[in-house]
């Protein structure tokens, strides 16, 4: 019996773990999964963390990337902390992956909770997301430096900033283009980037800094218009998307005279304890995911920035950031208190 | 008419075969995602999601919609019969749907609750089809001043209903408040009443809420009286279908009233559920056999079931043409249409037209094959009440125990609706209203966060919910609702009294 | 529902239970004060601080809980005579005590081990049904959960050690 086996290959498995010392040893076969694998997003369903793992979960039943189900699960509350908390004590279970977005560094250190990615084992980064800054198509503002006048001209706190979340990543680029440009916004929190678009059109707020696909369905029909990219260099996607403009003819905000450059993680993490063999699986896994056209349409339609790392290099890069996190949110006064 | 052409290139679309098989599977797996609680229409489209991928768009939105208008339909089917909510804006079809089923009306609550929940989509459809640009241009005056208007209104047309004595349901309601507010606080990013428990960091989930103080509550009730303990006798009547059309007719006005509230909500958007509840509550201001409501009133199944699934329906209309969702499952269609590559926005009506007149032409479809379906199934339904009681409450208790589950995938939660149960028979021995505090739970943190966001807007000042029409017009209106008691009374004192 | 207790029954009167309502809803109230105090109620540099809202809330539960004690205590208001008599209780005792244990017992045993303990102990203990009869509702009740759940919707639901010796 099918049933008989797997038990042995689980207890041969089991064993493994519990000697622990054992790494992968070269006769034992790759690892593979042999349940249904949790896939953790630590953020509501429709946004953009879920839109990625439920495009990961479409591409690899479509292209039967793996033997067993991957199964999506949301885990949004407090602000991701539920998600990170429940992979955290789900040591040594290899059947369990999470996708994160800048919220792994935000939420602990805004919420105090008893968490640091240092708890999980990294994986893979999948892409970076882009961030813009956006104004009303109506308004007279071409440029950054027009924009920035205008905010000069009247008292402190009278232009809106409209963005996803309080304390995370919409609202420390807000606190660096205050720093960097010596103005004082209001920042209005809002539950998604789709709500933040609707109401930099509605011209409840004056300017956003919306990911990409965030905003492209407005700047398509001419409501909105992006100013700059918080981006080291501009986007690569030349595709027209408006009048001419595409990505790639957006001007970084750097060059306009914003010292700021911010790129959103959109990675993979397992449970701590993981093997490497199972690591292994999981970033073999992603790269022929990203072979996949669907994959590649949507990374264009979101203008990602398509860096892929993995292994250690990976985790350079997260304990880097986690530092540049740490000194911009104590700088903004963000830290949870205690 | 160009809307009419495209409308009806829409319906060719649709009635291919292999649509229309879509259309059947999504709807049977839509009423299935419906009656079982926790997995509501969110979940369900989303879980479903990939595996639409390999079919066109058009395809994939019918078969997606169609298990929306599926668990929208199915939602009312254990408010009915069971007393279990499965979605927020089934609450209020409880308050007079389960009444009606325990007097062994079933079948007329069901069957109202499904016509009416029709006639609010055709509505809805309707309205999509005639006004789509102009009714995004008016969803776009929304901000956040006006957006807690909308909140505000929907309290005070609830709110001073109760029989129960007023600091009772002061309790009630600020408990539900309270609840809400637990976990992360939206506007500064800091944890609020979690007292360093991480268990309570995601708060309390309405569903639980009421899973618990609603369902697990009713089924202590019913063990205490000890009447139904061998089943109830419902009659199966066949003709109880057309015998309910006969008498919907006459609630025209509620009807006429409920979509336009429900139409309003979906687009402003607000959602389902405040829809609902002020549906229910300015029906029994209005109705004259408003005293009776919550005994088992069937013009209390139909106002809140028109209202919420013509919001649920017109919630798609900003969706489609601003990109911003007007409920949790169409926050997951969107994703979707994004997947499949196509940017909802103001040019998805001009690039996508087939698209768009495609998912229309569905809704028409699809609330009739809908409607069609869930109706014939109406007579074996109520016949789920006769299934004595110690069979049927061990399996609410393990639906109820998988509900709770699958909400957050929380394993306390399941403990939690245990909890809520106890409480909820506890409260309701002691004349507790629970129906504020479950409005509460539901709205209390959204119309806080919509209050502190205008607030930070206005930069402090209060006069931003008079500064324009649009927001002093709803506040007005929510006041009106709230002091309509007192205006009826002056009004009839000031009046000659009719010789009766 | 109360007046159809005779006067031979005994049982906790409407006042008691009353009264411990409102101080669980008092006791209730004053948590969320402190835990807004916790959090800071004043209006700081990004409007209201979190515990702004909870503290007025709390304030309204504690008054009106005071209120209601009042109430209970003097009778005004109030319903004389039984919550509900003993007997009454039992019957409600003996869904909560099975109901309690089977809530307990999902993170230990899993969902579908528990909740065929559940149907089966209901419909045996509580429905005196014949084995016969109970079994198949026992056992197939939880089987298609499994199939609706774990296959079709690929929900995974809480599991206990069988399920993981059986490797599903």
């Amino acid at each position: 019996m099918t049933t008989l086996t797997t038990r042995i290959a689980f207890g041969a498995l089991a064993g493994v773990w519990a000697t622990g010392a054992l790494t992968s040893t070269p006769a034992q076969a790759q690892w593979k999964p042999t349940r249904p694998v949790e896939f953790i997003i630590p953020a509501g369903t429709g946004g953009g963390a879920d839109q990625m793992a439920r495009t990961i979960q479409g591409i690899v039943s479509k292209h039967k990337l793996m033997n067993t189900p991957l199964v999506v699960i949301n885990k949004a509350g407090g602000a991701g902390g539920e998600g990170f908390l429940d992979v955290k004590n789900s040591r040594n279970n290899p059947h369990k992956i999470i996708i994160t977005l800048s919220n792994l560094f935000t939420t602990p250190l805004a919420t105090g909770i008893p968490f640091n990615w240092k708890d999980l084992t990294p994986v893979a980064m999948l892409a970076l997301d882009e961030f813009v800054l956006w104004v009303n198509a109506e308004t007279p503002y071409k440029s950054v430096k027009d924009y920035i006048d205008a905010v000069k001209k009247v008292p402190p706190g009278q232009f809106k900033m409209g963005g996803t979340g309080s304390r995370q990543e919409d609202q420390i680029i807000t606190v660096a283009i205050e720093k960097s440009a010596k103005v004082k916004f209001t920042y209005i929190p809002f539950r998604g980037g789709g709500e933040v678009a609707v109401q930099l059109v509605g011209n409840h707020v004056n300017s956003t800094v919306n990911n990409p696909i965030e905003g492209v369905a407005q700047w398509r029909g001419n409501k909105v218009r992006p100013l700059c990219v918080f981006d080291g260099k501009t986007l690569s996607y030349k595709e027209t998307i408006v009048d001419k403009m595409s990505w790639s003819s957006i001007p970084t905000c750097m060059s306009q005279g914003l010292d700021m450059e911010y790129l959103m993680l959109r990675g993979i993490f397992m449970p701590p304890g993981a093997k490497p063999d199972q690591v292994n699986f999981y970033v073999e896994l992603f790269k022929k995911v990203r072979e996949t056209p669907e994959w590649k349409k949507f990374m264009t339609d979101g203008a990602f920035n398509q860096t892929f790392m993995s292994g250690a290099e990976y985790a350079k890069w997260v304990a880097k950031e986690e530092q540049r996190h740490r000194e911009l949110m104590t700088e903004a006064g963000f830290l949870a208190k205690k | 008419m160009e809307e009419v052409a495209n409308l009806m290139h829409g319906f060719a679309t649709v009635l291919e075969p292999f649509n229309i098989g879509v259309m059947i599977v999504g709807i049977l797996l839509g009423v299935i995602i419906g009656v079982l609680p926790g997995l509501g229409g969110a979940n369900g489209v989303a879980i479903l999601l990939p595996l639409t991928f390999s079919m066109s768009p058009t395809s994939a939105i019918i078969m997606l919609s169609c298990i929306y208008w599926g668990a929208l339909f199915g939602g009312a089917i254990t408010s009915v019969l069971f007393n279990i909510p499965g979605e927020p804006w089934s609450v209020a079809t409880t308050f007079d749907g389960h009444p009606m089923a325990q007097n062994g009306r079933a079948g007329e609550a069901l069957t109202a609750a499904f016509t009416s929940s029709f006639v609010g989509a055709l509505f809805a459809v309707i309205v999509i089809t005639l006004v789509a640009p102009l009714v995004a241009r008016f969803a776009l005056q929304f901000g956040a001043a006006e957006k807690f208007g909308v909140y505000f209104l929907a309290f005070c047309s609830f709110v001073g209903l109760s029989k129960e004595p007023p600091a009772k349901t002061v309790v009630s309601m600020m408990i539900g408040f309270a609840l809400a507010a637990v976990g992360l606080d939206h506007m500064t990013g800091q944890l609020r009443l979690t007292f360093g428990f991480t268990e309570l960091l995601a708060g309390f989930d309405f569903l639980i809420a009421v899973i618990g103080l609603f369902g697990i509550g009713e089924i202590l009730l019913t063990m205490e009286e000890g009447l139904q303990f061998r089943g109830k006798r419902a009659t199966i009547n066949p003709r109880v279908v057309f015998q309910t059309w006969l008498e919907l007719p006459r609630y025209w006005a509620t009807s006429i009233r409920s979509c336009i509230i429900g139409c309003w909500m979906g687009i402003t958007p607000a959602g389902a559920t405040p829809a609902s509840f002020m549906s229910y509550g300015i029906a029994k201001r209005m109705s004259p056999r408003g005293k009776n409501f919550g005994k088992g009133e069937i013009e209390g199944v139909v106002a809140p079931e028109t209202a919420a699934h013509a919001a649920g329906t017109s919630a798609l209309l900003p969706m489609l043409s601003l990109g911003v969702p007007g409920s949790p499952t169409a926050a997951v269609l969107l994703g979707g249409l994004l997947i499949w590559g196509l940017q909802p926005g103001p040019l998805l009506f001009v690039e996508q037209k087939e698209f768009v007149w495609g998912l229309i032409a569905s809704m028409y479809l699809g609330n009739i094959v809908g409607l069609i379906l869930v109706l014939t199934c109406v007579p074996l339904l109520a016949a789920m009440l006769r299934i004595p009681f110690p069979v049927i409450a061990p399996i609410i208790l393990v639906l109820c125990a998988i509900g709770a589950y699958t909400v957050h995938n929380n394993p306390l939660d399941v403990v939690m609706i245990m909890v809520f149960g106890v409480l909820g028979y506890v409260l309701k021995k002691c004349d507790y209203p629970l129906a504020p505090l479950v409005l509460a739970l539901v709205l209390g943190d959204k119309a806080e966060e919509a209050f502190r966001q205008a607030l930070l807007g206005s930069q402090g000042s209060l006069a931003v919910f008079w500064s324009n029409g649009l927001v002093g017009s709803i506040m007005l209106l929510g006041l009106i609702a709230l002091f309509w008691p007192i205006i009826q009374n002056s009004v009839a004192r000031l009046r000659p009294r009719p010789a009766v | 529902m109360s007046d159809e207790s005779h006067l031979t029954e005994s049982g906790p009167s409407q006042r008691i239970v009353e009264t411990a309502v409102a101080l669980l809803t008092l006791a209730f109230g004053l948590l969320v004060l402190l835990g807004s105090l916790q959090v800071g109620i004043d209006w700081g540099v990004e409007g209201p601080k979190p515990g702004f809202f909870p503290f007025y809330i709390s304030l309204f539960i504690i008054v009106a809980s005071l209120y209601n004690l009042m109430q209970a205590m003097t009778l005004g208001g109030i319903k004389e005579g039984l919550f509900s008599s003993w007997e009454q209780l039992r019957r409600v005792m003996s869904v909560v005590v099975p109901a309690t244990a089977y809530v307990a017992l999902v993170p230990l045993l899993g969902i579908y081990v528990s909740s065929m303990l559940l149907i089966g102990v209901f419909m045996t203990w509580l429905g005196r049904y014949s084995l016969v009869k109970t079994l198949p509702i026992a056992v197939g009740v939880p089987v298609l959960a499994y199939i609706i759940f774990e296959r079709y919707f690929q929900i995974p639901l809480p599991k206990g050690p069988i399920e993981y010796w059986l490797d599903l």
